[in-house]
């Protein structure tokens, strides 16, 4: 690592303008990317912004239509949560497989979205539920938020503050797992809200999609069947030495069939 | 340099560092504490492994300055206070739960906090699997420590 400053603000205004004075500075959230990043010195901030200590970012609120998480929540956090559990199970069930236990103690859930890592879990929940994202300057809707291959809709030091969850009707989440990392291969929302049937797919491109034509084909009928013969090209999806686009394209169709089968 | 602060086995201690230090080179080469491994360096071997206000984080993975005032527990932290092991350590020789030994502390640390995280639930051997995910042998002992660890949970009451 190259050397760098420490801070660690007690608020979010305080935050902001930390990043605005520094010359290329980080926030650090759980730290379970920046940190492997900082070790490889593909970046060299001037200061780092630990975001442990403030407030807003805190916390687990659920009510009859929403879960709302702070960003700062690590997945081990909503893993264990009894009022996620209740009203989201799938998205319990989503942050208990992401990674390992160790990174689910320090890894966040606003972490993980503002790095919008093409493997990573949550972006499906996202997506895949309708959540709404709030930032310490404004509210987006997930489909809005996440824009890239690690891109997202925030600006140079906007935060995420938390993320709001309207409560689905019935929900499921279904991963291939890299044998050594955890992380998805391919993984698959499927969701029933009040705007109707979901299908969220990460892991397969650049950042998280939704599939229309299973969308169309559920809301005609909900069972795994019904998007059996649904084909999603192949042509812009990731390709690795772990999985072939067409490989991912197909795990596609066999992760959501399995999340149908389970609410079914 | 900062100063940091910070209990370590339930003894308070602090030691200069940069911002940059990670928490696992305070343990080791400030605070003398070299029964936490660094294998990987890369957040996937778990050889590092240590508690954080009870729970198993990976200390190559941490700045130490992000510590401060929180109390950590490390390998050196589990015996007893007159040398004799802790159930855990003594399951791991009983059930020759490691070959090499070098991925052994990071195991115990992990195997410890997965018998707190499953309190009520069954340990049995899926159970156990699972929660090592963050944990890699490279002598690939797995057989072993799976034993071990389930005679150890067993030893702590469980």
């Amino acid at each position: 690592m190259y050397a760098f400053d420490y801070q660690r603000p007690n608020a979010l205004a305080e935050a902001a303008k930390l990043f605005g004075d520094g010359e290329d500075a980080s926030y650090i959230a759980g730290g379970q990317t920046i940190i492997p990043t900082l070790k490889q010195r593909l970046r060299r901030p001037s200061v780092v912004i630990d975001l442990g200590a403030i407030p807003e970012m805190q916390g687990i609120t659920v009510s009859a239509a929403t879960v709302t998480i702070g960003a700062m929540t690590c997945h081990a956090d909503v893993a264990a949560s009894a009022d996620v559990r209740r009203a989201i199970p799938a998205l319990a069930a989503l942050a208990a497989l992401i990674g390992d236990p160790q990174v689910r103690n320090r890894g966040t859930l606003g972490g993980s979205i503002a790095n919008n890592d093409p493997a990573a879990d949550y972006p499906a929940a996202l997506v895949g539920l309708g959540a709404t994202v709030h930032t310490s300057q404004r509210q987006i809707g997930a489909e809005e938020f996440f824009t890239g291959m690690f891109e997202t809709a925030l600006q140079p030091g906007e935060l995420v503050v938390k993320v709001v969850f309207p409560v689905p009707k019935r929900a499921a989440y279904k991963k291939l797992c890299n044998p050594a990392s955890r992380y998805a291969v391919v993984g698959v929302m499927v969701a029933e809200t009040a705007s109707g049937i979901r299908v969220a797919v990460t892991g397969a491109g650049p950042s998280v999609f939704r599939v229309p034509a299973m969308e169309a084909a559920l809301t005609t009928s909900f069972a795994a069947d019904a998007i059996k013969r649904i084909a999603v090209p192949a042509a812009d999806l990731n390709g690795d030495m772990h999985a072939t686009p067409e490989y991912r394209a197909h795990l596609i169709g066999v992760m959501a069939a399995r999340a149908v089968a389970e609410i079914a | 340099m900062i100063k940091v602060a910070l209990t370590v086995n339930g003894t308070e201690q602090s030691a200069e560092v940069e911002p940059r230090t990670l928490l696992v080179e305070m343990l080791r080469d400030k605070l003398g504490l070299t029964g936490t491994h660094v294998g990987c360096d890369t957040s996937q071997c778990g050889a590092c492994t240590v508690h954080l206000d009870g729970r198993s984080i990976k200390a190559c993975t941490i700045l130490a300055v992000q510590a401060a005032g929180r109390n950590v527990t490390t390998i050196e932290g589990i015996a007893n206070a007159d040398g004799t092991l802790h159930p855990m350590q003594a399951a791991f020789r009983e059930h020759h739960g490691l070959q090499c030994g070098f991925c052994t502390p990071g195991m115990v640390m992990s195997a410890l906090a997965l018998v707190e995280r499953n309190v009520g639930k069954a340990i049995d051997e899926t159970t156990i699997r699972h929660e090592l995910e963050g944990n890699l042998c490279r002598c690939t002992g797995y057989h072993g420590i799976v034993q071990a660890i389930a005679a150890g949970a067993k030893a702590m009451g469980r």
